[in-house]
């Protein structure tokens, strides 16, 4: 029972991260219907930059608590200023090209944001520093669950709680949503759907450098390759759930998660990812419309 | 607008790469040593670089604008050069006269590295033709293109390996074995809009990979397969040097057999389907076409080549294992065919050598290939989608003067 408790809490903490990142997937899809294949180097860049910044504060002999606030406000910034200027460079123009545009352009971006990490860094596997303490109330049941899973599943439960008064409360929310039911009729009623659409991007990137914090901080290393295969999950995450879906994304991902985790637990940890790449194919061929999506309907 | 002020938007735009390269360009951590190091130059670099690239891209976007403005109507007569040459079928046999002279007289005055090279060089061509013939032609972009080649290789190598077959009696079947996973993936996914089929077809590639990399007994693991024998010929013995250039041969037979193919699918009444139907579905399948055996033909074909291509590398290496069939390979393939224009037989061509070729001379730039490959499918798309040489579609031209009222 224990191992059962164990896999579903790490289930869990896996799955609110590929939530976290699902988010921006999700978000970006809802307004202009693109596959924002970059989204998985944004969070890479958010771990790395996190890194770097903790590392550094460390090694000046920062307290703790600032080096963990720094950090992750770095992090944050400088995802949202790389989300924004990538769907600066490579999306805006390619607003009315043919589909396959922007989506070649994303696959071009997602592999030259890799590289331009592997050059300016290393490719080296890096040593994460432990941000987040064992605590001593923990002590009892931390065979089972980790400190950082309950940090991890706390902070993407504010992340999310922070996401959906933004979106259901604010005026920009409200112009989020317009813009994804129909940019047209928003742009006519005085909505500028640039700014939104560059709003979409920033919040996204946001949300996947916490996670790429919070994900660096669990696993204790990070290299340049890691958004590949995490924005790969997401994207299953994200498409589970019914892609353009807030909700979805968020149990797409938990879904995700503790499929993985058992998965791994119980049959053989060597398949890991075949299993999220397998659930991927299935779910776009028997249900691509996903758990809460609605069924796109083609009018002609 | 003002040069000056273009000036102003330039400096904007570099200080704000300067604050968004600062924490990866300039600072560089050692967590073991626990020691930072400063890179300040580097800074310098990517202010002075990108307000450089600012002005070209100012510069080049302007006279796009300029162009578009002046000329609407003669785009007919902007054939860019090389289609003028082919235009006249005495040029074009010529040409490639000239050209396979040269290809044939290649390995008799380079050394045997150089033909090895040139020989990856035109395999990444046939590969990048076939590749066209899927994200070209009929519009369906395949991102796991690289599970096909390692499917053909991996035929190969293991046939050779258990049962001892020989190149020639593995080349159909590593071909066939590689068209019918296309099309036991095609059959369920051929249905899903164009992003979502990217997306399954690389969920897909990565799933090969992964299953090569660990099941262990069939496959043998990480460590791949070695003394893979080469192609032979009529049971003659080659020594190396002799089996590079014998190889190099082949691979020059397979590129013209290719190109005839393709050449002539283009114009066939499948060709036109999948072109139409790249075009639009709806519309495609409203006049009789049936949408899913055109894309699954397609789908099929562009795997047969891969599976070729797979076996033939295999024999060229001796040694495969899985980390030759990354999704970087797939994207390699992608760029060739992006580059040289989707459809355009002469840029794939064109574009293939280019992009093995070019890191491959110039050493210091290998580094930063793949940084090139992923700039390089982003400025494409944005600057000139129809890539190097456009694809020119056959149109008829009515000779009559057309009424005012036609022209709108």
């Amino acid at each position: 029972m224990d191992y059962f408790i164990e896999l579903f809490c790490s289930g869990l903490t896996r799955g609110a991260i590929y939530a976290l990142i699902a988010l921006g997937y999700t978000m970006v899809y809802g307004i202009i219907g693109l596959i924002n294949f970059a989204h998985g180097e944004i969070y890479m860049i958010g771990a790395f930059t996190s890194f770097i910044v903790a590392t550094v504060l460390s090694i000046y002999g920062f307290p703790l608590l600032a080096i963990v606030v720094l950090a992750g406000l770095a992090a944050v910034v400088w995802s949202s200023a790389y989300g924004y200027t990538v769907e600066k460079i490579a999306y805006k123009p390619l607003r009315h090209a043919p589909r396959l545009s922007p989506l070649i352009s994303a696959i071009g971006m997602s592999i030259f944001l890799q590289n331009y990490v592997l050059l300016a860094q290393t490719s080296d596997f890096l040593p994460f520093p432990t941000l987040i303490p064992e605590f001593a109330f923990m002590e009892p049941v931390a065979h089972i669950v980790g400190s950082t899973d309950i940090v991890i599943l706390i902070t993407t439960t504010i992340m999310m709680l922070i996401l959906t008064v933004v979106i259901k409360g604010t005026k920009v929310g409200k112009a989020m949503r317009a813009t994804s039911q129909d940019r047209t009729m928003a742009m006519l009623v005085g909505i500028n759907v640039n700014r939104i659409i560059s709003v979409t991007f920033i919040i996204g990137s946001a949300l996947a450098a916490v996670g790429g914090l919070l994900i660096a901080s669990h696993i204790g290393q990070i290299n340049f390759f890691i958004g590949f295969l995490a924005g790969i999950k997401a994207f299953t995450a994200a498409v589970l759930g019914g892609i353009g879906s807030i909700p979805g994304a968020v149990l797409g991902g938990l879904v995700l998660g503790l499929t993985e985790s058992f998965a791994t637990g119980y049959v053989s940890s060597d398949y890991e990812d075949v299993f999220a790449f397998s659930l991927l194919v299935f779910i776009l061929i028997f249900k691509p419309s996903g758990l809460l999506g609605k069924a796109e309907t083609k009018k002609v | 607008m003002s040069l000056l002020k273009e000036m102003k938007k330039g400096l904007f735009t570099s200080l704000w790469f300067v604050f968004l390269t600062f924490p990866l360009m300039v600072i560089k951590v050692d967590p073991i040593e626990r020691v930072v190091r400063w890179r300040w130059e580097n800074a310098l670099y990517v202010a002075v670089g990108t307000f450089l690239m600012y002005l070209l891209v100012t510069f080049l976007m302007q006279r796009k604008n300029a162009r578009a403005a002046t000329e609407t109507e003669v785009d007919a007569d902007r054939e860019s050069f090389i289609h003028r040459l082919i235009a006249s079928p005495r040029q074009k046999y010529l040409l490639g006269g000239a050209l396979l002279a040269v290809a044939i007289a290649f390995p008799f005055f380079s050394s045997s590295y150089q033909t090895n090279v040139m020989t990856t060089a035109l395999m990444y061509v046939v590969l990048g033709l076939g590749l066209n013939i899927v994200v070209g032609m009929a519009g369906l972009l395949d991102l796991g293109y690289v599970a096909f080649y390692a499917v053909g290789a991996y035929s190969y190598a293991l046939l050779n390996h258990h049962f001892g077959l020989g190149f020639w009696a593995v080349l159909p079947i590593g071909g066939g074995l590689a068209a019918i996973f296309g099309i036991l993936l095609g059959f369920p996914v051929l249905r899903l809009r164009g992003d979502y089929l990217a997306i399954v077809t690389l969920g897909f590639g990565e799933i090969i990979r992964l299953i090569l990399e660990n099941w262990g007994e069939f496959s043998k693991g990480p460590s791949g397969i070695s003394n893979i024998s080469r192609p032979g010929l009529f049971g003659l013995e080659l020594n190396l040097d002799a089996a590079i250039i014998y190889i190099y041969y082949l691979m020059i037979l397979f590129m013209i057999v290719t190109i005839f193919i393709v050449n002539r699918l283009q114009d066939s009444r499948l060709g036109r389907a999948w072109i139409a139907l790249r075009e639009d579905e709806i519309a495609c399948q409203a006049m009789g076409i049936d949408k899913r055996k055109t894309k699954l033909v397609a789908f099929s074909l562009g795997a047969f080549w891969a599976g070729i291509i797979g076996v033939v590398f295999a024999a060229k290496t001796t040694f495969i294992n899985p980390a030759s069939f990354t999704f970087l390979e797939s994207a390699i393939i992608l760029a060739i065919v992006v580059l040289g224009g989707m459809g355009s037989i002469i840029g794939v061509i064109l574009a293939a050598l280019i992009l093995i070729l070019l890191p491959e001379y110039l050493r210091a730039l290998s580094e930063y290939r793949m940084l090139a490959f992923g700039a390089i499918l982003v400025a494409m798309m944005v600057f000139r989608p129809q890539g190097l040489i456009a694809n020119i579609r056959r149109t008829y031209i009515f000779e009559k003067e057309k009424s005012p009222a036609e022209k709108s």
